[in-house]
């Protein structure tokens, strides 16, 4: 029996195990939208702008590992989904976008709302298909999300002009994708992993920084094995939060430009640098040509493009993380290398930064620090960009992975309301917390109408400034307080979000911040609190840009008072 | 690093939309493509790109590996330091008047170059070769005034039986269980 193009997508959508998409509809996505009722099995959620919706796809990616699906009409649509595309491209996330296209005929001819998307996003898209053909429709989809997914996962685009919705042809179940040019590496070079073994066992200052790569191959464990086996200890980096607990006692941060101190100075003297699935961000290296100048460095990748990219490379292990771990773990002696580990400690008693400022300010990192007391490190956290989101990572203790949502790659402000949105669509019985910026959420704030109309129960915590805080912190530090195009006069965000049908409440002082934090935890729906924070009171650590990893300026001292950490788990 | 002239050979899906694939690769880091030829290969489906390029060992080997990673491209390696026969054809339009005609024939025979069409004022000479051999016929042919050069591009083969290995026979796929996870 014949279906229509848009039966055909939907079933096609089914298949591939699609239970929710974000999407925003319009003249050329009429016949899909008019035909999605038939199929209940899909949950469609209508957003308020397409950025949010590639964002929320994001979001429901990150904390489902599943592929996220965003939809927008063509033209304007297409291109308001630009940025988030780009974000998940950057953050090597599995999502499928869709757009409509103007019909068939009209290609190339600037119909109204036509727009190449295909040609825009060519160098922000793992691949992308435009659908010409109704009868090869459902193996584009298939084939869509098996490159979304597999290998180093990515954003896909499938543009389908109006007319192939509406066509009709027989829908062949795809049983399997060839596409001979797709390559996914394999298991690592078994004379490589032995290279690397040897490497370890011969290191007497080794040091793991793990990346997002480790949470992508669902490795977590297999690094906590190989870690604990070898004694080496392990840091990350921003996307890499989670990998590896927190509170583990080989765990010592993240490094980079708002890394720990420790993590830093343990980049500056480890002998062998094993980096896991991470891609050597200038944002974690620092000045490269004083990264890391006493080690060798093995990198493990799944992305051979990855391998000797930005930093040269000793070992270099091509494949799939957890299987390369789980095979290192058995050629890895059992260590101790106490002096190595006690240096660390040294270390991090004498750069105690994690620690916050004594007084009745209300302080953005001990928000921070009591949202990870209330949840009990349980929550999943989605952060925005800027100050909000470095104190998240620095502050709340992530002990599993799928847990910090936060954009890395392309830094994008206003990434956090809406993927914070799909997390908890994707995981509905966790608790999900937006921490976000009074700058940033404002790039995305319309969102909080979806969550009312869509009852998405998202816990939203506004560390509000007055600033654009990250940017100004540079002008306080690099261009002498010349405070220009930084300050911002916000909305009352507690009224805007009353405006939306939505509770809310404010915090003015410090005391006021556990209350407040339970109240929207309790609080049924969706919940805003909005922090009225120091306004100038900057992320530290910071390695000034272009400088070295160890130059890293600390807090001021005399006002830090001693955190304790939790134990061991 | 020192640059030098790589040349890369690829086979790509012949569909829409791939040749502009590979091509803004090399836009994005900022490479000046020297030539680029693409034909059929003897592979149905599937064309053969060469691309001439010039720059360091490192950024080549960079840029080959994005190639690598477009699902379109099949296949792509640099066969620089492979022994090979790179070849190009160009036509040239010279002036000819019946003072000069017989010099530029004489040209045209030295380097085996075929005349392909002939007007009153002009002469096109067609010749296949290598960069030097069509350089130099150029040279000699300037003194006459060129109308008009048009070149393909050069298409490179490694010599010997060894050439480059066909498109892997086991191609990528999915488990028969269709489950988005």
């Amino acid at each position: 029996m014949k279906k229509t193009g848009a039966q055909i997508l939907c079933e096609s959508l089914i298949a591939e195990g699609v239970d929710v998409m974000f999407g925003f509809p319009g003249g050329v996505l009429l016949p899909f939208y008019d035909t999605l009722p038939q199929y209940p099995q899909i949950r469609h959620i209508l957003v308020r702008h397409e950025q949010g919706a590639a964002h929320a796809a994001d979001g429901y990616a990150r904390a489902t590992g599943r592929v996220g699906v965003c939809m927008a009409t063509s033209g304007p649509g297409a291109t308001n989904l630009v940025t988030g595309i780009a974000n998940a491209y950057l953050d090597s996330v599995p999502m499928v976008a869709i757009t409509g296209q103007v019909v068939r005929e009209q290609i190339g001819k600037d119909a109204f709302q036509e727009i190449d998307i295909t040609g825009i996003t060519l160098p922000i898209t793992k691949h992308s298909y435009v659908a010409m053909d109704t009868a090869h429709l459902a193996k584009i989809v298939h084939e869509a999300f098996y490159i979304a997914r597999t290998g180093r996962p990515g954003p896909v685009l499938i543009d389908i002009p109006k007319d192939v919705f509406t066509d009709q042809a027989e829908l062949t179940v795809p049983s399997r994708v060839e596409l001979p040019g797709y390559k996914i590496p394999s298991q690592g070079h078994p004379a490589q992993l032995k290279n690397a073994a040897k490497l370890i066992n011969e290191a007497k200052k080794p040091l793991i920084i793990a990346g997002r790569g480790v949470i992508i191959s669902g490795a977590s464990a297999a690094l906590r094995e190989f870690a604990e086996k070898a004694q080496v200890p392990v840091i990350t980096t921003l996307l890499g939060i989670g990998c590896f607990p927190e509170n583990h006692a080989l765990s010592y941060g993240m490094a980079g430009m708002h890394g720990t101190g420790y993590a830093n100075k343990a980049l500056e003297s480890c002998d062998l640098l094993i980096a896991i699935g991470m891609r050597f961000d200038d944002r974690v290296t620092g000045k490269i040509s004083a990264f890391v100048p006493h080690a060798k460095i093995i990198h493990i990748d799944l992305d051979p493009a990855e391998i000797g990219k930005n930093v040269p490379v000793d070992i270099p292990i091509v494949g799939d993380v957890k299987p390369v771990l789980l095979s290192l773990q058995k050629l890895v002696e059992n260590n101790s290398r106490i002096s190595w580990l006690q240096q660390l400690d040294e270390w991090r008693q004498q750069h105690p930064m994690l620690d916050i400022k004594d007084g009745d300010k209300l302080l953005p990192q001990r928000i921070i620090r009591e949202i990870y007391e209330a949840t009990n490190g349980d929550a999943i956290v989605v952060t925005g960009v800027g100050q909000h989101q470095m104190w998240t990572a620095q502050h709340y203790f992530f002990d599993k992975p799928d847990t910090f949502i936060s954009s890395g790659g392309l830094g994008t402000m206003g990434f956090g309301l809406p993927a914070a949105m799909g997390a908890k669509v994707g995981k509905p019985d966790k608790i999900v917390w937006c921490i976000d910026g009074d700058g940033s959420i404002q790039m995305t704030i319309q969102e909080l109408a979806t969550l009312v109309q869509d009852d998405i129960a998202v816990k939203i915590a506004i560390i509000n400034n007055g600033y654009l805080g990250m940017v100004r912190q540079w002008q306080d530090l690099f261009y002498k307080k010349n405070y220009v195009a930084t300050p911002l006069t916000c909305p009352d965000f507690v009224k805007i979000a009353e405006a939306y049908c939505m509770a809310g409440i404010t915090v003015t002082k410090r005391e006021e911040i556990r209350p407040a934090i339970d109240q929207a935890m309790a609080h049924e729906g969706p919940f805003l609190v909005n922090f009225m924070v120091e306004p100038e009171e900057n992320v530290y650590p910071m390695v000034p840009p272009g400088e070295s990893n160890v130059n890293f300026l600390e807090q001021p001292k005399k006002e830090v008072s001693a955190w304790q950490r939790r134990s061991t788990p | 690093m020192a640059t030098q002239k790589h040349t890369l050979v690829a086979l790509v899906n012949d569909k829409p939309g791939v040749l502009n694939r590979v091509v803004s690769l090399f836009r994005r880091r900022g490479f000046n493509i020297d030539s680029i030829a693409v034909g059929h290969s003897e592979v149905q489906h599937l064309s053969r790109v060469t691309i001439i390029v010039n720059g360091t060992t490192y950024t080549v080997e960079q840029v080959r590996k994005q190639l690598d990673k477009l699902i379109d491209v099949v296949k792509i390696f640099d066969i620089t330091s492979e022994k090979n026969t790179t070849r190009e054809l160009a036509l040239v339009k010279v002036k000819a008047t019946s003072a000069t005609r017989s010099e530029i024939l004489e040209i045209a025979d030295i380097f085996r170059a075929n005349i392909v069409d002939v007007a009153s004022d002009t002469l096109t000479i067609e010749i296949t070769g290598d960069e030097d051999k069509i350089e130099s016929m150029l040279k000699l042919l300037k003194t006459f005034g060129i109308k008009e050069i048009a070149r393909t591009g050069r298409v490179a083969m490694i010599r010997g039986t060894l050439g480059a290995p066909p498109p892997d026979d086991k191609p990528v796929r999915s488990r028969v269980k269709r489950e988005n996870a």
